[in-house]
């Protein structure tokens, strides 16, 4: 079965995720179209982080099926490099490699892991750190970035992989309110330029502006999801309510 | 040179110092050459003990056990064994085993005693620095090899470009005191008649009879020669600082 747009390019069914006895998943559905960007919400310890690292392999789960693009992720068989050149992720902790420059951190993964031509990469690093207002960085190590500009960079880094779905993990909980607008910014722009953005965010506002649609989990279930006219101003379920009135 | 040479003759003659590496051109010769024995010694081990702490941390953080538990075999067995009995086990006990028919039809050894020195001295400092790294491997975080992994690097890349270039930043002091130790080490090679510069030393205190002399020669050769480690661990470690990174 080949994939076309017309097609989920994620598809998560009935996915259900334990760590020993805690079950932490338990029966996660959700489509996401080609260019959609799609907000989780939830309280802490809802799930959420563990959903959306189920989506790159970073964890396995028990049962039910997520695909990209057609490919089953979770399939011995799988190739782990596909999987990983379609599916960008950005962390909470932004996770720069320390002991490299910001360009080096950009140019790394399509170097060592696509093995592409160093002046091809350099030019798009180059380009990348521009795209994220990151001009005249290029040369600072991680330690001398402010979080807001270690988290472009990351978002940098994973855009060198030419990702067709990013994943988003609470990239602005780490940071100053100042530095969120221009993370936000950033994701921004690239959701106005068409690629599929999956978010785990605190941002209501931004969740309200930007998203498609919403989802709501809470104790590893989707309680209600909508798009966010509709989710915001108009939730059913007592439990979206009561996290709505004390985050809004 | 003359002057040189005329200066401890003279030592000798008033003052009864009897340096015998400064006028005598055989012995200063011996004596040169023990030294490049032990540099040549030590900057193998050195090499070779860093590739076995780095290879070996890699197989430890491997998901077959029987490969750590073979490393963990290994650890002990250098560890808990004195360095001395190691290379005596190499040389004689191994080196005997490992033997070749030469051109004259007589068996000869497949590995010079110079070589067994080199294994066992870099088997001995290996098993300690697989320790060492494993310590630096366990202060990089988690979440660092999980981005590289999100990155598509695979098992063997996250080590290679990411984990080990940061676990030897965090591993440099314990791993300098390890390789200052190793050099100290090399004169073990002496038991196994290495030429190294105890051995040199010690023929020429045996025919000089002027061990007083040589054992001050020796004791600030292996200053010297430490020192010249330290000052190039030192330049190591300023070429991986960080800027803005705390370690
Ligand atoms: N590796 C792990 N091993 C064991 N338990 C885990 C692991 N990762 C997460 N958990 C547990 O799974 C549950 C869900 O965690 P998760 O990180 O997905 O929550 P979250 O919704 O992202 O929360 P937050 O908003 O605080 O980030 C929590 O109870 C957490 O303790
Ligand atoms: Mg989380």
């Amino acid at each position: 079965m080949t994939w076309t747009p017309d097609q989920p390019i994620v598809s998560i069914h009935n996915v259900q995720k334990s760590f020993g006895a805690l079950e932490v998943l338990k029966g996660i559905s959700m489509d996401i179209m080609k260019g959609e960007v799609i907000c989780i919400i939830g309280p802490s310890g809802s799930g959420k982080s563990t959903l959306i690292r189920c989506i790159n392999a970073l964890n396995d789960i028990q049962g039910g099926s997520i695909t990209v693009e057609g490919q089953e992720v979770h399939d011995d068989n799988l190739d782990q490099l596909e999987l990983r050149k379609k599916v960008g992720m950005v962390f909470q902790q932004y996770n720069l490699f320390p002991h490299k420059t910001a360009l080096q951190n950009v140019m790394m993964a399509p170097l060592k892991v696509l093995k592409q031509n160093r002046a091809d990469v350099e030019q798009r690093a180059r380009a990348l750190l521009k795209k994220v207002r990151l001009e005249g960085k290029e040369n600072n190590y991680p330690g001398e970035l402010s979080g807001g500009q270690q988290q472009r960079v990351a978002i940098a880094r994973s855009l060198a992989m030419n990702p067709d779905v990013m994943l988003f993990d609470e990239v602005t909980a780490a940071l100053d309110p100042e530095t969120v607008k221009e993370v936000l910014v950033t994701i921004k722009d690239l959701a106005a330029e068409g690629m599929t953005c999956i978010l785990v965010t605190h941002e209501m506002g931004f969740a309200r502006e930007l998203a498609d649609h919403i989802y709501f989990t809470d104790k590893g279930v989707i309680v209600e999801h909508g798009p966010p006219a509709t989710f915001f101003d108009n939730a059913q379920d007592p439990r979206t309510r009561e996290f709505l009135s004390q985050v809004l | 040179m003359e002057s040189f040479e005329a200066f401890f003759s003279w030592l000798y003659s008033d003052h009864g110092i009897n340096l015998t590496i400064g006028y005598d051109s055989y012995d200063r010769g011996r004596f040169l050459d023990g030294v490049w024995t032990t540099i040549k010694l030590s900057v193998l081990s050195i090499l070779f003990s860093l590739i076995i702490g780095a290879v070996g941390a890699w197989v430890q953080g491997s998901p077959l056990r029987i490969l750590r538990v073979f490393i963990g075999f290994f650890i002990a067995f250098f560890r808990n064994t004195p360095p001395l009995v190691q290379l005596y086990f190499f040389y004689f006990a191994v080196g005997t085993v490992l033997r070749v028919t030469g051109e004259n039809g007589l068996p000869q050894p497949l590995v010079s005693n110079f070589g067994w020195a080199v294994i066992s001295l870099s088997l001995f400092a290996g098993a300690l620095n697989v320790e060492i790294f494993r310590s630096g491997i366990e202060a990089v975080p988690k979440s660092t090899i999980e981005a590289s992994e999100a990155l598509g690097f695979n098992r063997l890349q996250t080590y290679a470009y990411i984990v080990l270039p940061l676990a030897v930043r965090v591993a440099l002091p314990s791993l300098g005191t390890n390789l200052v130790n190793l050099v100290k080490t090399t004169t073990l090679a002496y038991a196994i008649a290495v030429p190294e510069i105890l051995y040199a030393s010690a023929q020429i205190w045996s025919d000089e009879l002027n061990v007083r002399e040589m054992m001050n020669v020796l004791l600030l050769s292996y200053i010297g020669l430490v020192a010249i480690l330290v000052w190039v661990l030192h330049r190591w470690e300023k070429a991986l600082r960080i800027p803005g990174y705390g370690v």
